[in-house]
């Protein structure tokens, strides 16, 4: 499936934009994301920490991703 | 009560005291967050901020919900600044009100602390010589 990432912060750096478009098998979870998306850009396993979104809501490693999925990718928070 | 918001534009200290104040309250707590002009001995030009804005919302209303379901606190109110800011100027603005000031005091702290955790808000430091964005690498 095709799917639209948004990033923020350094993430959006990494990418070089703010919406990356990536393919993902159907169903995948949130750690396989993250795999696909650390081989591609490395520099995200320098991050202190990194969380994925999915509509809105910090997801667990094993939640499964749709389509439909709004999915974002959260770096150290620095707010305040 | 609450009401959070993410703001483009200066936010209105007096405005949020304002918000918050009722008459079965008494006591305000209000926490400011400035643009400090150094970190680290670096002298700072100015902040970037930017969110999520609207899991940003989501997470500041949830820290407001809690603040309500944990202390016996009125109104809450929850600011935060996105865009370019200079020292001095205010990115964040909490207010809390209550009957007595021992929860005013405590939910105002537990607030800042954990938007600080938990909202997606990011902030970059640009510096004479450089920029960094806050956290981000260990």
């Amino acid at each position: 499936m095709k799917m639209s990432i948004l990033a923020f912060g350094i993430v959006k750096e990494i990418f070089g934009a703010s919406v990356l478009d990536i393919e993902l098998t159907d169903a995948a979870t949130v750690v396989e994301l993250k795999i696909v998306l650390e081989q591609k850009y490395p520099r995200l396993k320098q991050l202190a920490s990194y969380m994925v979104a999915v509509n809105n809501e910090y997801a667990g490693t094993n939640q499964i991703i749709t389509g439909k999925d709004e999915i974002a990718i959260i770096p150290p928070v620095s707010g305040g | 009560m609450i009401e959070v918001k993410i703001s483009g534009t200066a936010l209105n200290i007096q405005s949020c005291i304002d918000w918050v104040m009722s008459p079965q309250c008494g006591g305000i707590d209000v926490f400011i967050g400035t643009v400090r002009n150094i970190t680290k001995g670096k002298t700072v030009v100015r902040l970037e901020f930017e969110a999520y804005e609207a899991m940003a919302l989501n997470e500041m209303r949830k820290i407001a919900e809690e603040v309500l379901h944990k202390w016996p606190v009125q109104k809450i109110l929850i600011h935060h600044r996105t865009g370019v800011l200079q020292t001095g100027e205010v990115p964040v603005i909490i207010a809390v009100a209550a009957a007595h000031r021992g929860a005013a005091f405590e939910a105002c702290r537990y607030a800042i602390d954990t938007l600080k955790k938990s909202v997606p808000i990011w902030k970059k430091e640009v510096f004479e010589d450089g920029e960094i964005w806050v956290a981000a690498h260990p």
